[in-house]
């Protein structure tokens, strides 16, 4: 084995991250880039460090937060609702169908003028969307989760007589985590790319701007710095989000045995 | 404790858009404290019969009675050992699972089902595996722990539709040993499905021998107090379910899991 593979793994992603920040900046530094184009790590840790300062940073990401976590829980109950549904009805199964079909294919980002006409220039608008792309991967995949139910889980809980809304919560449920919990992984990526997209575009006129607002904001003030900035908690907190997901299914799926270790 | 009289079960048979009939004509009766085996190759319906009783299913035809009612619905009075291990619930403890049955099914407070669960594990010699998740455990202790389960619940029968099918020899023998001094001990009410005739005639006190397509009762043999494999009674008494279950079967596509 290398020396290289020997280490443990969160020194080999660090030494990697340290790599390309160090080429990053002595490009930028070293070849002369116009600053308006390429900001060198350095100036955006800098323009990071003073816009946390101020706060206007941790402000964005809040409103960011805020938006997404209100639109996937909206969204989630939805998704749920649709499923449990159709877990007991047919005419369920059809609507959740039919609505998945129409729905899914259509980024819900494209709903956007249509929800600023409907909810004005107020976070309403990206709650609403935000919603809107993560109804269907809860849905669809929890449904699944629900029809992958092994037959004698299912017939072992109503042995105990098991049902109705007992059934879903004590059985239903924990039987289909490994299904929801991908479900809300996918709905997390969809939401994330969505409220920021939605504050890209609405950002200007927004009071409470987030994330998309403030790369938006940085750009026209031509500050290069701060739209690197803004990426860069972008991409830290998708990190921190899926790391958050691997605990979570590490506690239960993982340690249950439903689902094998990544 | 169980009636039935020329009880029929059909299934909708989505492959011929029709209805097959599973099980014709069966009249037989469980005894209170008897073990009541039910034996037959596989797919002849013996499960169906079993999840009759247990409410999964009804009779489509017939009367099938039990503690004089008719069985409409299941319930923890027919606690049902399954042979797949996930009949335990993946997300809960060996102790967990034991509690969280008595908790529904019987309502019983925490601190009793506790107390409870850890009696039936201790019957059931798996303490040590109290607070392990099921898929930590071996095909043979995810069964004990099935058993725990079932008779924790106090039923007024145990229904095992062939609890040990999917275990190894040994692992089978074990069990089938242990699963004859719990009933010495607690006297419960066992109606058994298995393939194995050499199970039948140890477990059981009667063994109701069933045909195929539809399933039909073709006897039922006391076998009662057969405890030695060795003994001339235990191999005359082989003979007679291979011969009923093989030799008048008409059908050349006879499974070779029915031959002991």
């Amino acid at each position: 084995m290398s020396t290289w593979a020997r280490l443990p793994a969160v020194a080999r992603y660090a030494l990697l991250v340290a790599a390309i920040l160090a080429i990053w900046q002595a490009y930028v530094t070293l070849g002369h880039v116009q600053p308006l184009l390429v900001a060198s790590p350095l100036d955006v840790a800098g323009a990071a460090w003073a816009d946390l300062k101020d706060g206007q940073l941790e402000k964005a990401t809040y409103n960011t937060l805020i938006n997404l976590i209100l639109g996937m829980i909206v969204g989630t109950l939805i998704g749920f609702a649709l499923a449990s549904f159709a877990v007991f009805s047919r005419i369920g199964q059809d609507l959740l169908t039919v609505l998945t079909s129409i729905f899914n294919p259509l980024p819900s980002i494209a709903i956007l003028p249509l929800a600023m006409i409907w909810f004005g220039l107020q976070p309403k608008s990206i709650v609403f969307v935000v919603a809107l792309a993560t109804i269907w991967p809860v849905a669809l995949n929890t449904d699944n989760g629900f029809r992958t139910i092994s037959q004698t889980t299912q017939l072992a809980a109503r042995n105990l007589g098991l049902r109705g809304w007992r059934l879903v919560t004590g059985v239903l449920l924990p039987a289909a985590l490994p299904s929801i919990i991908t479900g809300v992984k996918a709905a997390w990526a969809f939401g994330w790319r969505t409220v920021v997209a939605a504050e890209l575009i609405f950002g200007v006129a927004g009071s409470a701007g987030g994330l998309g607002w403030y790369i938006n904001n940085a750009r026209y003030y031509l500050n290069t710095s701060n739209i690197f900035a803004g990426l860069v908690v972008i991409s830290v907190l998708g990190i921190l989000v899926e790391g958050m997901f691997g605990f979570i299914e590490r506690r239960t799926v993982v340690k249950w045995g439903m689902k094998r270790a990544a | 404790m169980v009636v039935a009289e020329d009880v029929a079960v059909d299934y909708l048979n989505p492959a011929h858009h029709g209805r097959t009939t599973a099980i014709e004509d069966a009249s037989f009766d469980v005894r209170r404290g008897e073990t009541f085996v039910i034996i037959g190759p596989s797919g002849c319906g013996k499960t169906t019969l079993l999840k009759t009783i247990a409410g999964f299913m009804r009779p489509t035809r017939g009367k099938l009675l039990v503690e004089g009612h008719p069985a409409r619905e299941p319930g923890p009075d027919r606690a049902v050992v399954f042979q797949d291990f996930d009949q335990l619930f993946a997300w809960r403890t060996v102790r967990d699972n034991v509690v969280y049955a008595l908790r529904v099914a019987r309502n019983t407070p925490v601190r009793a089902a506790r107390e409870k669960a850890d009696a039936m594990l201790a019957l059931v010699d798996i303490t040590r595996a109290a607070d392990k998740y099921p898929h930590e455990l071996s095909g043979g202790m995810k069964q004990r722990a099935a058993i725990a389960r079932a008779l924790a619940l106090e039923p007024t029968m145990l229904l095992m539709d062939e609890p040990f099918g999917a275990l190894d020899m040994i692992t089978r023998n074990q069990l089938q040993i242990e699963l004859k001094n719990i009933h010495r001990r607690t006297g419960v009410t066992i109606v058994l499905v298995t393939h194995s005739i050499q199970e039948a005639i140890y477990l059981g006190d009667r063994v109701m021998v069933m045909s195929r397509h539809p399933a039909r009762i073709r006897e039922i043999v006391d076998t009662h107090d057969q405890s030695d494999v060795e003994s001339p009674r235990f191999a005359e008494l082989t003979g007679k379910l291979r011969e009923l279950l093989v030799h008048r079967d008409q059908e050349l596509d006879v499974p070779e899991e029915a031959v002991l």
